[in-house]
């Protein structure tokens, strides 16, 4: 049992994976640092397997980015290129076609641009983000710091949340939807969107680990409990505040199957139901460099989060393991 | 939960703070739930004007019906499909990169950054790449004989489902893995080596073993990301065809209650992808919940 646990509780270290370079100065613990140079050790004759080593992750790495290269290439070509054979290499019509679809879109089978639909698309992330750390904070305060009747009960309904993903639900919830008026809404693309299980049992673990002294203290300062947790407990939480948007934004930007539901007006359109949207609107070929072009235009907002916050994205991703 | 902790008196107080996450959970998840449970044991009109209490009949149509039970065998082979491919991969790639090679830190970045990908967006490059007039892959299977077109072979439609699936998965897979290979002792393989095993006999005798933990983890974990998440996959690329090639169950639950209006049926089915995800949620919670500690 002991290798599991030295398992489970390392993944909650930071970024164990993005940490494997054993010369971080301060960054690594004593222990690792001492495996890892023995690890080399072991390994320095073997340069052919390490060229071999190489080869793997290049192509693991080129395997990852292929599909988007090929959707980039697509994105600054005519259609016609598209049609008769795509060349390996980026064109001439990246700021014609990037033009087109931002300002037109597919508008002669009845779509908007893109600009909107990727204005849309921030819009509802971010209000799923805001609202599903706010509601998650609530609701771990709530158990963590007070007792009351039905407790239990409360955090077994906040626990079926994860038994019940919409997709095991649809027509049911889209009918609640319709009852509560939320058919083309922000509020219908948000709010059913908030209720987070793993979210409030990540900040459940984290209040769980405050000492009690420092309640103590603030309670004999004259802190309330909303005092405590706005001054207290939020700036504490801050890192795994952080963790968490970078997985609930790719998680909120990402929706599919909710906006396909909840939305008949184009004007609530996101860019991902847009791109099925786009690509379903003639019946032949789609029009492929503008699709692609979207396909691009709607993964560069998730890329940048995960590019400019790699750190808090691995670990938002072991925090909300379970 | 059980221990000693100071709290703050009063219960109005958290019983509010915790209104809004319970009430959406209550109005989207758990009431809906309910209606799916209640609708399954009725029979209505197309116009939901009367119902008429059926027992089990709805189940029992569903179980006999062959479109459903195929439907059930598609399942089966896109999930575990799914997941094997995913994880494979995903565990030759972390296990070439905790090695200490130079650079490793560059190649995990690039590695794992298409989690960030919709499951949608992922369908739709694959479904690009593999288009049959204009796709590259295609072109380049035409000189070993292989005809590609998946609109018309049900066979490669799953094939391209499975992929786009799995390849969106592998970063997620691989950062996992690789913390696991992470924890692994290293003085356990260097003993292991100078007992003499090869490469591989440590990689069999030492490392999988000691990753049980973590795959049995990420089987679950990419189960339920197959049963579920997968939706947009398919939608956005097959839509379930050709035919009914590639309509998983939660695929046909869409299709039969928006479009079939079959709201006995579909509500049945509802209750099935409940039984089956929610089996996976607790089988996923219990093994972590006894094997974490803090």
């Amino acid at each position: 049992m002991a290798e599991i646990e030295i398992n489970r509780n390392t993944p909650l270290s930071p970024s164990p994976g993005l940490r494997a370079e054993p010369t971080v100065p301060g960054e690594v613990t004593e222990r690792a640092v001492g495996s890892r140079r023995v690890k080399a050790r072991v390994i320095t004759h073997k340069t052919a397997t390490d060229l071999l080593a190489h080869a793997v992750l290049i192509f693991g790495a080129a395997l990852m980015a292929f599909p988007i290269y090929m959707a980039f290439v697509a994105s600054t070509h005519t259609l016609t290129q598209s049609l008769t054979g795509l060349p390996l290499l980026p064109g001439d019509r990246l700021i014609d076609n990037y033009r087109q679809v931002l300002s037109e879109g597919l508008r002669n089978y009845g779509l908007p641009p893109i600009w909107p639909m990727l204005v849309n698309s921030v819009v509802v992330a971010l209000a799923i983000t805001a609202g599903k750390i706010a509601v998650s904070i609530l609701s771990a305060f709530a158990v963590v710091f007070f007792r009351f009747p039905f407790r239990m009960l409360a955090f077994w309904i906040i626990f079926a949340t994860l038994m019940l993903p919409v997709e095991v639900r649809i027509l049911p919830t889209y009918e609640v939807a319709a009852d509560l008026g939320l058919l083309n809404s922000y509020t219908g693309l948000t709010v059913p969107l908030i209720a987070s299980a793993t979210a409030t049992f990540l900040f459940r673990q984290v209040f769980m680990t405050i000492p009690n002294e420092l309640m103590e203290a603030a309670r004999v300062d004259g802190a309330g409990p909303l005092r405590f947790l706005w001054s207290i407990l939020i700036p504490m939480s801050k890192t795994n505040m952080a963790a968490l948007f970078v997985v609930t934004f790719i998680y909120g930007w990402n929706q599919y199957l909710w906006p396909l539901l909840i939305t008949k007006d184009a004007a609530y359109y996101t860019v991902i139901m847009g791109i099925q949207r786009m690509a379903r609107a003639s019946d032949f070929e789609p029009q492929w460099h503008l699709v692609m072009a979207t396909v691009i235009l709607a993964l560069l907002p998730p890329l940048i989060v995960v590019a400019a916050m790699q750190k808090q994205f691995v670990a938002g991703l072991f925090e909300t393991e379970k | 939960m059980q221990e000693k902790r100071v709290i703050f008196p009063g219960m109005l107080v958290p019983l509010l703070l915790l209104v809004p996450q319970l009430a959406i959970t209550f109005a989207f998840f758990v009431w809906p739930s309910i209606r799916s449970l209640q609708g399954s044991l009725f029979e209505q009109d197309a116009f939901g004007l009367s119902e008429r209490f059926v027992g089990w009949a709805n189940f029992a149509r569903i179980l006999s019906d062959p479109d459903y039970l195929s439907s059930f065998g598609i399942t089966l082979v896109f999930s575990f499909g799914t997941t094997a491919l995913a994880m494979s991969v995903a565990l030759a790639l972390a296990a070439v990169a905790d090695r200490a090679i130079r650079g490793s830190g560059i190649y995990k970045a690039l590695i794992i950054w298409p989690y960030a990908i919709a499951p949608a967006i992922a369908g739709v490059l694959w479904w690009f790449l593999f288009n049959p007039t204009i796709g590259v892959l295609p072109r380049l299977l035409a000189p070993l004989g292989i005809v590609w077109n998946h609109f018309l072979n049900g066979h490669q439609a799953l094939l391209l489902v499975i992929i786009a699936s799995a390849w969106k998965q592998v970063s997620y897979n691989f950062l996992f893995f690789l913390a696991g290979l992470q924890t692994i002792p290293p003085s356990l393989l260097e003993a292991a080596q100078i007992d003499g095993a090869s490469a591989l006999a440590r990689f069999r005798a030492v490392v999988l073993p000691l990753l049980m933990p973590t795959t049995f983890f990420l089987a679950v974990v990419n189960l339920v990301y197959a049963f579920c998440d997968t939706f947009a996959v398919i939608h956005a690329t097959s839509a379930g065809g050709p035919g009914t090639a590639t309509t998983t169950l939660v695929y046909k639950v869409f299709r039969d209650g928006f479009e079939g209006l079959d709201l006995g049926g579909s509500a049945a089915q509802s209750v099935v992808l409940m039984i089956i995800v929610g089996a996976l949620t607790i089988v996923q919670f219990r093994y972590i919940e006894r094997n974490i500690h803090y």
